[in-house]
């Protein structure tokens, strides 16, 4: 469904993605992790347009997504949940909401996503009217994730959601993740949390100052021995 | 100080404060989704009156629609001044596109004087706007009425715009981050657009009811008027809507009264914004509705 080829990213000079390959078929779980400054963010936002690579190639459902705007990439059924909660705190949550479905104009579909986000997310349906600056951490992640359901996505990217979180709280990401992967919504999740993150995949890649090092099967990656070293503490030097 | 003239100078008060508060809303747009001050916009709003001078002597055309045209000429101007001078410089440090703004403004101003001539001319009014009206003793024409009418139902349709529409929701969610705008679908380079449209008609009707209440433009008349409501956002709140509203209705009454009650002070009139700027700034620099300074990411 979407597949990057010899993606290259620069930041002024700065070689940030150095010739990545990917591919996330439809309705797979497909997991990104890898340390800090490896990448990841970099990644997401060229897959989204917000960054454009100097070379390489991208496609989603077989289009050329190099040439599209942003409006017509999320149009296309690409949505973001970014990096440290960025929701916009000046505007309601039901603001917030709306603004995730802002490409699409059938009104009665929008309505019964909204019913079902407040399903998942029992919490924002209380706080609807509340500023989205006014919730918790937890809460904004939940109306982040939320937002980026709104737009009805055949492929949603996740940036480290359950980043800062409290352990209760993680447990609460992670199953909200799954229940969206049940549903059949194809995900490229990036995370901290590795050992939960490859746990839930069908497919892992590790990703290491600009470059995929390591890819295979969740739980064999799970269980590999540099992975385990590198990304799930059992080496605190690392 | 008799009733009646204090209610001549109310009526005084409350149309300069109508037409401050449509300046107002302009800068409190633009810095609102750009964080910058379009120190243009006082130079749009001369440009206004003089596309409306030009459409009812040159073009001789009817004044409804000579306004109407002035109005979306105005916004227009707005809309490429953005795109010429601002646009390029998004990404550069602010303090690049903030020159860039006095730059237009001064070529503006400049422009004028060479185009329209430092002549003052005689703005058309039409004399509808002059019939004398008798409310509770009090004889004023009726562009006195017509001037805080028009500015209230423009208030309440901006309103409208803003906090009930998409495209306000747009406006208002690129204030925050335009990376996140865009990965919403938003096109931030139309919320913008829009914001300047927005911004340079409500400067135009200003500035043609400014016409019609002075009857007389010339390609100065942009500098004190902008200034004085850059200061009137900045009093209220600058980014704050309302509060633009707010410091340009304080800012234009307490200006008349200022010369009302103490006429030996006439002479300081323009000052008096001045004052009530470094004010503001002493003891509440976030302005009167604005809160907390938050930081554009
Ligand atoms: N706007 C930018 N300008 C310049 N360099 C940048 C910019 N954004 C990221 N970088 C650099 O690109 C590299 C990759 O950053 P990126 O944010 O993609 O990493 P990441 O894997 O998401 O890290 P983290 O786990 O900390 O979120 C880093 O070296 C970073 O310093
Ligand atoms: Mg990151």
């Amino acid at each position: 469904m979407l597949e990057l080829k010899d993606i290259q990213v620069y930041y002024d000079g700065i070689h940030a993605i150095k010739g990545v390959s990917l591919t996330v078929p439809q309705g797979a779980l497909i997991t990104l992790v890898g340390s800090n400054g490896a990448g990841k963010s970099t990644l997401l936002r060229t897959i989204c347009g917000l960054k454009r690579p100097s070379s390489g190639e991208l496609r989603f459902k077989e289009r050329n997504l190099l040439d599209m705007s942003v409006t017509r990439i999320v149009q296309m059924g690409i949505s973001m949940v970014p990096e440290g909660r960025q929701i916009f705190p000046d505007l309601t949550v039901m603001e917030n909401l709306r603004l995730g479905a802002f490409t699409r104009t059938d009104q009665d579909e929008i309505a019964r996503d909204q019913e079902r986000v407040f399903s998942l997310f029992p919490r924002l349906k209380e706080r609807a009217s509340q500023k989205g600056g006014t919730l918790s951490g937890g809460e904004q992640q939940m109306l982040a994730i939320a937002r980026g359901l709104m737009a009805r996505p055949s492929l949603l990217l996740m940036d480290e959601p359950s980043l800062g979180l409290a352990p209760i709280l993680v447990e609460e990401v992670f199953r909200v993740i799954w229940e969206i992967h049940r549903e059949g919504v194809t995900l490229l999740l990036i995370e901290q949390n590795a050992q939960a993150a490859l746990a839930i995949a069908d497919y892992g890649y590790v990703m290491e100052s600009g470059s995929i090092v390591l890819q295979g099967k969740g739980e064999d990656l799970l269980h590999d021995e540099a992975v385990r070293r590198a990304y799930l503490g059992q080496d605190i030097g690392a | 100080m008799t009733l009646e003239i204090f209610l001549q100078n109310a009526a005084n008060g409350i149309t300069l404060g109508s037409l401050y508060a449509l300046l107002a809303i302009g800068y409190t747009m633009v810095y609102g989704i750009l964080r910058l001050i379009n120190f243009a916009h006082g130079e749009i709003f001369m440009i206004s009156t003089y596309f409306a001078f030009y459409g009812t002597a040159i073009f001789a055309l009817p004044w409804q629609v000579a306004f109407v045209v002035a109005i979306v000429l105005t916004a227009l101007l707005g809309v490429v001044i953005e795109r010429a001078a601002y646009r390029p410089l998004r990404d550069a440090p602010r303090i690049s596109a903030l020159i860039s703004a006095i730059g237009v403004s001064f070529l503006m101003a400049n422009l004028g004087l060479v185009i329209f001539g430092g002549r003052p001319k005689t703005f058309y009014r039409p004399p509808i706007f002059q019939v004398p009206i008798e409310l509770g003793g009090v004889r004023v024409v009726a562009l006195f009425f017509v001037i805080p009418l028009l500015t209230a139902i423009l208030l309440v349709a901006l309103n409208y715009i803003v906090y009930k529409t998409k495209t306000g929701l747009a406006m208002r969610a690129a204030q925050w981050d335009f990376d996140t705008t865009r990965l919403m679908g938003v096109d931030v380079d139309r919320a913008i657009s829009i914001t300047f449209a927005i911004g340079s008609a409500l400067a135009a009707v200003g500035g043609i009811m400014w016409g019609l209440r002075f009857a007389e433009i010339n390609p100065n008349m942009g500098l004190f008027p902008g200034l004085k409501c850059f200061i009137a956002a900045v009093f209220g709140g600058i980014g704050n809507i309302s509060g633009a509203v707010l410091g340009g209705f304080i800012l234009g009454f307490g200006e008349i009264m200022l010369v009302a009650f103490l006429p030996g002070l006439a002479g300081y009139r323009d000052a008096f914004a001045f004052v009530v700027l470094i004010l503001i700034l002493l003891v509440r620099p976030t302005g009167l509705l604005g809160d907390k300074q938050r930081v554009k990411v």
